[in-house]
């Protein structure tokens, strides 16, 4: 059995007829090839896979695919616009807000949710905003320089 | 180029992995590519009475379920290898899948390959399994009492192996003369590792070709091969090509081979069809090999000046269920020969027992044996410098080895070959405002309030970079300590590098690229670094042990040397001199003495590979291979101070603040450097406050989510303070040491000294780590 779903993922409109049950995530990754979004404990708790889905930062392998009809999706591939990079993605890269990477499309996404919600947050508030998403190699240091670097070239 | 060493280049690994570009193993598809699920058994210790996969076999797209049987029917060695042998180590049988009994939760019972990995899983559900449960134990300690479960009938009392460093009289001596010791019972807790990309294989056989080739999670691509073929498969060497694609993280968990990847393979040997697998979080928790699990009792005789004069050492280690990769020798030769620490200790004894139990198995984790030891060091000294009141700066002061003493040979085999210990010290001292420090602790003492400070010190030692070869082939290891390089210019000037080093996350590309550019005056750009690939690369021991730039970097460093010999020649002869008498210096061959008598790296790479006027003696082509065998380990050391404080009505911790001033020897790139130690320092750190991996007393692991393992998360740390002093490696090419592990070696003991610092008026001298508020809280009120 299977259901239809119309969605918009980073910008180009898509349709998929999906398994009830199918994740987000494997849908994005295994049936879109959008595979920058990663599974680092399908349970909801590391954040690597962290889309945003009408804005909202969402862990895509919480989330039904099914679930997403008619919703607006962006990952890791749609943030750079027209061959730019996201001033996140520049802070992250400028910064050393990276090592291995896996963790770093979800942080990248949570980040920028952040953002939104707070244009200029200090310290404290970047470690609030990102903590639903682990880092094992950065120790975090460089990712709150990261995000501090990307609301100074926001703003 | 000029300037390109020491500087913190950004990393030419990051664009991909910015844009979600970057390929992992779970992002590779290739065609007709079937999904692996295995069945791991839910008992820690059960007898195997019948497998009944009929269930799963009649699920629609189930290919194949596998178990023991077919093991033994593909005629294949099947088993997983220990790689480190030590006198009397008692070797079970580890098979790929558990045949007649499983030895603990997770072993690996039988495997589904299904069209797609839903299926897969339901079938793996599907799979029943009769099992008669047995006694077992869990606990290293109590699995050393009389009557303890056996985990295998052919260890006897569970004793893996029984080992010992140093002497044991002088030992004795220093004690009954001391004027001051101090002791401890602490367990160093179990960890795992938490590479956040779990572990992942993808194996495609060719039946045609008789080969295979497994894109995998690995942190050293040709030691899995050689494992797989031999131990697992069967498969000759030269049939399998192992490839790393992005690794995510790895931190030791990657190093070892383990039975899910030759499991996979075998799958896609039966069934001539590509097949992958990756893990799920709770199978990498249940699989990955976990890190530390010590009981230890140790002990430090002084003299009347509080100057040591023994160290006593009693460890016992748990190996866990099966010997893992390099297990024997992390809680031996990485641990018992680190106990000198910063010190010049004229007697140490140390004593360690290795003992199965029915848990995953326990080998190298970030730091390996080093923050074991330094933790049993640098706790005892934090004790003495209580006990003889010289408090913890003049009593690690007065021990540290002094400057003109290096080489500086330890009672526990190793040789330092240089190091310089105060000024560390100082400058964190400095850095962290220590007197200040003192006084606010002194006011909120007298003030008597719910929120004490407290300071921690870490003077660590770490040796990085496991060599000579000899040696340690000498002490049980399977296998070299080499690492190779080989470096090709070609026509056009342009440089590839192939080096066994295999990056998970590091950032071998860029610096490996700037080690290259320095030292043939050519821009980095113009240099490609190529690793993780057995076809591509022609041998390499891999990233561990913090090795990647000391031994890597220094194969890499010989081989552009043995390029600009040869290039000298080729110069002198177009330039019709002596090669003697040629230097070679930003990217140009020059004749001494006659600067307008030169010639550039590009037209001497062309005419090599012209070869059109050419010396008769020599070969065309500019390339070189080097097996690089460093003489001696490197020994990075810094001293780390933290400062918290302790909200004695809750038990919970607060992070004040962490200084670090760490000597890795000379840097090639300050800010990956950096980066290395802020991961560590969270590791670390992340030990001494939250993770533990807990098992009950029937052999669960109580802690088999993230949901009750308690990883650090940004929100729980803090921004740390660095800085460096600088003492280069005396003996390899780059003066490089090793930073990977420096910041999980230090930080453990770091905060629990500064936590039992805070509660010294309690009468507090030792918590067990992890440090949780209710452990706290209890030392307070008991
Ligand atoms: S993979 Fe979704 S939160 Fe970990
Ligand atoms: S960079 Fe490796 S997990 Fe964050």
């Amino acid at each position: 059995m299977t259901v239809s779903i119309q969605l918009e993922v980073n910008g180009k409109p898509v349709q998929a007829a999906v398994e009830p049950r199918r994740l987000l995530v494997h849908f994005l990754r295994e049936d879109l090839g959008l595979t920058g979004a990663n599974i680092g404990c399908e349970t909801s708790l590391c954040g690597a896979c962290t889309v945003l889905v009408d804005g909202n930062a969402v862990k895509s392998c919480t989330m039904l695919a099914a679930q997403a009809d008619g919703a607006s999706v962006t990952t890791i591939e749609g943030l750079a616009q027209n061959g730019e990079l996201h001033p996140l993605q520049e802070g992250f890269w400028e910064k050393h807000g990276l090592q291995c990477g896996y963790c770093t499309p979800g942080m990248i996404l949570s980040a920028n949710y952040l953002l939104t919600q707070n244009q200029n947050p200090n310290d404290e508030e970047i470690r609030e905003g990102l903590k639903g998403n682990i880092c094992r190699c950065t120790g975090y240091h460089n990712i709150v320089e990261a995000v501090k670097y990307a609301a100074e070239r926001m703003s | 180029m000029a300037g390109v060493l020491g500087t913190s280049i950004k990393r030419r690994e990051d664009p991909a992995l910015i844009t979600g570009r970057g390929k992992y193993t779970d992002d590779l598809n290739v065609p007709g590519m079937a999904h692996a699920a295995i069945v791991r058994s839910p008992y820690a210790h059960a007898r195997i009475r019948g497998i009944d996969a009929s269930a799963a076999e009649a699920l629609p797209g189930v290919l194949a379920v596998l178990t023991a049987r077919d093991v033994a029917a593909a005629g294949i060695p099947g088993v997983v290898p220990v790689g480190w042998l030590l006198p009397d180590l008692k070797t079970p049988a580890h098979p790929m899948i558990a045949a007649d009994t499983v030895r603990h939760v997770g072993d690996a019972v039988a495997v589904v390959v299904a069209e797609d990995r839903y299926i897969a899983r339901d079938a793996a559900d599907r799979v029943a399994v009769d099992y008669e449960p047995l006694d077992a134990v869990a606990d290293v300690v109590a699995a050393l009492e009389d009557g303890a479960p056996a985990v295998h009938e052919d260890a006897p009392g569970n004793v893996a192996f029984d080992w010992e460093i140093g002497e044991r009289e002088s030992v004795d001596a220093a004690f009954a003369s001391a004027a001051h010791t101090v002791q401890l019972d602490l367990r160093n807790n179990r960890l795992i590792p938490h590479a956040i990309e779990p572990r992942a294989v993808l194996a495609s056989y060719d039946s045609n070709a008789g080969s295979m080739t497994i894109h995998m999670t690995s942190q050293n691509p040709h030691v899995h091969r050689l494992l797989m073929t031999l131990a697992s498969l069967g498969m000759p060497e030269h049939k399998v090509r192992i490839v790393a694609p992005e690794v995510g993280g790895g931190f030791g968990s990657k190093i070892h081979h383990y039975a899910d990847e030759a499991i996979v393979g075998l799958c896609s040997m039966k069934l001539d069809r590509p097949v992958k697998w990756t893990a799920t979080r709770t199978e990498t928790n249940l699989t990955d090999a976990h890190g530390r699990d010590h009981s230890t009792h140790c002990a430090l005789a002084l003299d009347a000046d509080g100057r040591i004069t023994g160290l006593r050492v009693d460890t016992t280690a748990a190996m866990g269920a099966y010997l893992s990769t390099f297990a024997p020798a992390v809680p031996t030769y990485l641990y018992g020969t680190l106990m000198s620490g910063q010190y010049d200790i004229p007697a140490i004894h140390c004593h360690v027992t290795g003992v199965f139990t029915h848990t995953t198995p326990v080998d190298a984790y970030r730091g390996a044996g080093r923050p074991e030891a330094t933790y049993v060091v640098e706790r005892l000294m934090h004790l003495a410098g209580e006990t003889t009141g010289l408090g913890p700066v003049e009593v690690r002061r007065r021990n540290f080895v002094s400057p003109d003493a290096f080489p500086y040979q330890t009672q526990v085999a190793l040789a330092y070959d240089s190091g310089n210990y105060g000024p560390a010290m100082d400058r964190a001292l400095e850095m962290i405002g220590y007197d200040d420090l003192r006084s606010e602790q002194a006011s909120r003492r007298g003030n008597g309030g719910g929120r004490q400070i407290g300071i921690g010190f870490s003077s660590y030692i770490e040796a990085c970079g496991l060599a000579p070869s000899a040696v340690v082939g000498s002490l049980g290891a399977q296998a070299g300590q080499w690492e190779s390089a080989d470096v090709r210019v070609h026509p056009t000037a342009s440089v590839t590098v192939y080096t066994g080093s295999s990056s998970h996350g590091q950032g071998h590309e860029t610096t490996f690229s700037q080690i290259v550019a320095d030292r043939l005056g050519i821009d980095p750009e113009a240099v490609e670094v190529i690793h993780g690939d057995t076809d591509l690369v022609q041998f390499g021991m891999g990233t561990y042990g913090s090795r990647s730039a000391a031994v890597g970097g220094s194969a890499i460093a010989r081989s552009v040397d043995k390029i600009i010999e040869k290039g000298k020649k080729i110069a002198a002869h177009l330039l019709e001199a002596s090669a003697e008498d040629l230097e070679y210096e930003d990217g140009s061959f020059r004749v001494a003495g006659s600067p307008d008598r030169s010639l550039g790296l590009g037209d001497v790479a062309l005419q090599a590979y012209l070869a059109h006027n050419y010396p008769d003696d020599l070969e065309p082509g500019l390339s070189a291979t080097s097996f690089y065998d460093p003489s001696n380990f490197t020994y990075p050391f810094g001293t780390h101070v933290c400062v918290v404080e302790v909200d004695t009505e809750t038990g919970s911790i607060e992070l004040l603040r962490y200084a670090a001033v760490d000597d890795v020897g000379n840097v090639i790139n300050p800010m990956i450097v950096d980066g290395q130690l802020h991961g560590g320092l969270a590791q670390g750190i992340g030990q001494a406050l939250w993770e533990n991996a807990v098992y009950d007393e029937s052999g669960q692991l109580v802690s088999g989510s993230l949901m009750d393992y308690a990883v650090p998360k940004i929100h729980n740390l803090i921004s740390f303070e660095l800085d460096r002093t600088t003492t280069p490696c005396p003996h390899n090419p780059l003066g490089v040491k090793g930073v990977g592990e420096a910041g999980a070696i230090a930080s453990p003991a770091a905060v629990v000294n500064a936590v039992v610092d805070a509660l010294a008026p309690f009468g507090i001298d030792h918590i067990d780590m992890p440090l949780t508020p209710e452990k706290v809280w209890r030392a307070v009120n008991s």
